[in-house]
């Protein structure tokens, strides 16, 4: 498959303050990728760097092997979809999505037909000639869309654009995004600090904190196989314990759980002593005989579909479960001791 | 921003812009630097040069500007000095009646703020364009106004016998009640304005939690309003006293002999023969430098107030 | 019990507020149709004082002030209007750099130097250069302090305009011009156009700075005014300013309607 977006060793400071540090991706084309990670980690920098709202102050970026870092934002073929969607409120909703093919030098009868089939993409065909303000948010941010693909880029790039619609809409418009990339064949860049975005939507994801890649893989890796502590923790819900490791080697571990049971898990790392081992909480299961924790119920909280249960280990730790709310067998009380025993493959030994 | 590095100045800097700012600022440093900045400082070497008779100046440096504003050494100048009250009573009048006048407008426009403000956000426009429409109007017009209705058989002193109040039209022109009620009359919109802006940013939630902490409303405003819409207030009392200080219409056409202001005898300097420029000029400075005083004043506060 | 934005007697204060600022006003508007040669007696309403503007004795005189005053108004606003704008783009948009403080500073000063001042400051300088007072020097004075009137309502209306749209513009391929062109200035727009209104009323109302620097011979509607007023106020000049009067409302009125049609969407 074809690389889209090449970044080589990409490098950004402010002054003292650096925001990303040697970043390195390579981004196929059709593919949807995503930026994940907490404010301030540098996603939307990197975004903007691609767009080229802000230059790039060491490293490469390749746009189908052309070097794009030093060109302005209007030379690039690619385009955004910006957080506050950015509608010119002076412009008519067709006027909007025709701006950039007029820019292009496209005649007025072809830009406008264009336009008026990128609203009926999204949707919005009897909106053309309102003014922004008089559109809801999720119309808005369609016509956003609108005006992005229009141009047909290389690349669209989309920054947070779901993060100012309510839960219900955010969801609904989750399954469209993704209809649409498929659609168009266009790669999709999308940035975004909400997890469940991400693993929705996405071909890949890159975990990002403090300025650098933690974790670059499918929904499923990220999910299932995080590298480090902060992808584990950052995606999902875990529980993380330190454990002493006996043996580790080609990626699997022996560790001793407090309480002294020993289990086999998979590796993120190769050197022994300490290290974090995550646990993820529906990969557990009550057991009675030969658990391989013990525990105390502290609280079960009621979810509907899932019973959550916070627990302490014998050890002291805190331990959190998820079952199902299949059954409707004995539900332990506040203050039982229970036993645990983890799923196969629950376990995962993360590096630092 | 979500997600945002430290992007300074969001939504502002512009790489185009921060390119082109030299050429884009030039016209405004030419123009105010050469025909504002320099005849500032020009006037500043004026104070210090030697008056001309008939107007005008002769190119010798000299204190004695300064000295005749400060010192009386007799008709001749070779009696010992004293101290000269005529010009610092006019500075004292002046600064008086500027303060007097920040006052009344600060009791007016304060109430006439918040009740704007508190307006219903349909009608709030059409008062405050109520407001706004004399402040558009040429002061000078205003002034005049005024004049006509103080005369002495003007339609005050008509209104005022009519109602029985008088039997003799009183001398309403010419006095410092009439100056200060020109410089108030004159600068009322500048203290509405600021102090509208203020109250309408003014989170009335806080009102609510002094009312629920049990204070009543008088306490409410004086505890907690009046600290938070302090920046407001502090540029209304400013916008009000700075050109009331230097005023020269009101006073001039108002008032009389006994009213004088430092606007009228700046003024007073540079008519015709018996002007006098280094003088008029040394007024001008210590003019200057009062208001720069209450400017920085007004900035310190302000900034500590930031902090 | 009221909500805690009541405050009793507030009212009776805003209404006397208005009085105070309208009363003079109206009663030399309603004097100016009095038709009594005596500005003391009424005798009953006429226009005769509105003929004699523009035929009576003085209306020549006043006539060439008035020309004098409006073509001063028009050039000194669009002159200040521009390079406002310029000023505004640099200040709002240019980002941090050396000497903004002091750029900021200079476009205040003709605000923060008392009026009076700036009279006299212009008055030297003029005369130092040796450049004679009249039409010129009263001009250059005018564009000179209407810069800052002009720069407030264009740098405020830029500095509520987000960057992002002129971000988007360039990121669909506009040149840094054309985003300017077609996106910033179309939303600039309101706050250019109250600049210029706000500045057009500034030098048309001046006196002060105008009488220092006018010369002989050379009267601007408020100069001219304030020679005649000097003598006593004569029925004509409640005529003129009644018709200033209405001037400034009709501009405040469309400065209003601007500003309220012109609010951005977001």
């Amino acid at each position: 498959m074809q690389t889209a977006i090449s970044i080589r060793r990409a490098v950004k400071r402010y002054g003292p303050v650096t925001a990303l540090q040697d970043v390195s991706m390579d981004i196929a084309d059709n593919e949807f990728f995503t930026l994940l990670g907490p404010s301030g980690c540098g996603k939307t920098t990197l975004l903007r760097m691609l767009a080229g709202f802000e230059d790039v102050t060491e490293g490469e970026i390749l746009l189908f092997g052309e070097r794009i870092a030093s060109l302005p934002p209007e030379k690039r073929p690619v385009n955004t979809v910006f957080q506050q969607y950015a509608l010119f409120p002076h412009l008519t909703v067709l006027e909007n999505v025709a701006f950039g093919l007029k820019m292009k030098g496209m005649g007025l009868a072809e830009r406008n037909a264009r336009a008026a089939k990128m609203l009926e993409l999204v949707h919005l065909s009897g909106f053309a000639d309102r003014k922004p303000a008089q559109l809801s948010g999720g119309q808005q941010q369609r016509v956003a869309l609108a005006r992005a693909l229009a141009p047909q880029p290389k690349v669209l790039l989309l920054d947070e654009p779901l993060s100012a619609l309510d839960l219900k809409l955010r969801q609904a418009m989750r399954v469209e995004l993704k209809a649409l990339q498929e659609e168009t064949g266009i790669t999709f860049i999308f940035v975004t600090h909400d997890q469940e975005e991400a693993l929705a939507m996405s071909d890949r994801i890159a975990v990002m904190s403090a300025g650098r890649v933690q974790q670059i893989g499918t929904p499923r890796e990220i999910y299932e196989a995080p590298v480090n502590r902060f992808v584990a923790d950052f995606i999902g819900e875990t529980n993380l314990i330190e454990v002493e490791v006996d043996s580790v080697s080609d990626g699997r571990a022996t560790v001793t759980l407090p309480g002294g049971h020993r289990v086999v898990c998979a590796a993120a790392t190769n050197s022994g002593g300490r290290h974090a081992l995550s646990i993820r909480p529906e990969r557990v299961a009550l057991a009675a005989d030969a658990p391989d924790l013990h525990a105390t119920v502290e609280r079960v909280i009621y979810l509907g579909t899932d019973l959550h249960l916070i627990t302490r280990l014998d050890g002291g730790e805190p331990f959190a479960l998820r079952l199902q709310n299949a059954s409707r067998t004995a539900l332990p009380d506040p203050g039982a001791r229970i036993g645990l025993k983890l799923e196969e493959g629950a376990a995962r030994l993360l590096a630092d | 921003m979500a997600g945002a590095a430290p992007i300074p100045e969001t939504g502002g800097s512009d790489a185009t812009y921060a390119r082109l700012r030299r050429p884009l600022l030039a016209p405004t440093w030419a123009v105010i630097g050469t025909f504002l900045l320099l005849p500032v400082l020009l006037m500043v070497v004026y104070s210090f040069l030697t008056k001309e008779f008939r107007g005008g100046v002769i190119w010798d440096f000299t204190l004695a500007a300064y000295d005749q504003f400060f010192f009386d050494r007799g008709l001749f100048g070779d009696e010992p000095a004293r101290i000269e009250w005529t010009y610092i009573m006019i500075f004292w009048r002046s600064i008086w009646q500027a303060g007097l006048a920040t006052l009344f407008c600060l009791l007016i426009g304060f109430p006439t703020a918040w009740f704007i403000a508190t307006r219903p956000e349909t009608s709030r426009p059409v008062w405050l364009f109520l407001i706004t429409i004399p402040y558009w109007v040429n002061l000078l017009i205003r002034t005049v106004s005024l004049r006509f209705i103080l005369r002495d058989q003007g339609p005050m002193n008509d209104a005022l016998i009519g109602m029985g109040l008088i039997d003799q039209p009183l001398a309403l022109l010419n006095t410092n009640l009439a100056v200060q009620l020109g410089l108030f009359y004159s600068y009322l919109p500048f203290m509405v304005l600021p102090i509208y802006a203020a109250v309408e940013r003014y989170n009335f939630a806080l009102s609510e939690a002094a009312a629920d902490l049990g204070a009543n409303r008088w306490r409410t405003l004086v505890e907690v309003v009046l600290p938070v819409v302090r920046p407001g207030i502090v540029a209304g009392c400013i916008l009000v006293f700075v050109p009331a200080l230097g005023a020269f219409l009101a006073p001039d056409l108002l008032g009389g002999a006994k009213t004088f202001m430092i606007g009228s005898l700046i003024d007073e300097q540079f008519r015709g023969s018996q002007g006098n420029w280094p003088f008029g000029a040394a007024v001008s400075v210590i003019l200057m430098t009062l208001v720069l005083i209450v400017l920085m004043i007004q900035a310190r506060a302000a900034t500590r107030a930031e902090r | 019990m009221k909500g805690v934005r009541h405050y009793p007697g507030f009212l009776a204060i805003t209404l006397l507020c208005l009085l105070v600022l309208y009363l003079p006003l109206t009663v030399v508007a309603v004097y100016s149709f009095n038709g009594s040669t005596s500005i003391t007696s009424w005798g009953g309403f006429s226009l005769r004082w509105y003929a004699d503007v523009f035929t009576g004795p003085e209306a020549a005189r006043f006539g060439q002030a008035a020309w004098n005053s409006l073509t001063i108004a028009i050039i000194a606003a669009t002159v200040s209007t521009v390079i406002a704008t310029a000023a505004a783009l640099a200040m709002i948009r240019g980002g941090r750099f050396r000497g903004k403080t002091a750029s900021y500073a200079l476009i205040n000063l003709p605000l923060l130097v008392p009026e009076i001042v700036v009279a006299v400051a212009s008055l030297i300088f003029f005369t130092t250069i040796g450049l004679t007072t009249g039409y010129l020097t009263i001009l250059i004075a005018h564009i000179t302090f209407c810069i800052p009137f002009a720069y407030l309502p264009i740098a405020a209306r830029l500095s509520g305009i987000e960057g992002f749209y002129e971000q988007a513009a360039r990121d669909l391929y506009a040149s840094p011009w054309q985003a300017f062109r077609l996106i910033l200035l179309p939303l600039l727009g309101p706050g250019i156009l109250s600049g210029y209104l706000l500045a057009f009323i500034i030098s048309l109302d001046d006196f002060i700075i105008t009488n220092f620097v006018k010369g002989a011979g050379m009267e601007t509607l408020p100069t001219a005014i304030f020679g005649s007023v000097k003598q006593g106020i004569k029925p004509n000049i409640m005529a003129i300013s009644t018709l200033m009067l209405g001037v400034s409302v009709l501009f405040v009125s469309l400065s209003y309607l601007i500003n309220r049609r012109g609010r951005p969407a977001r």
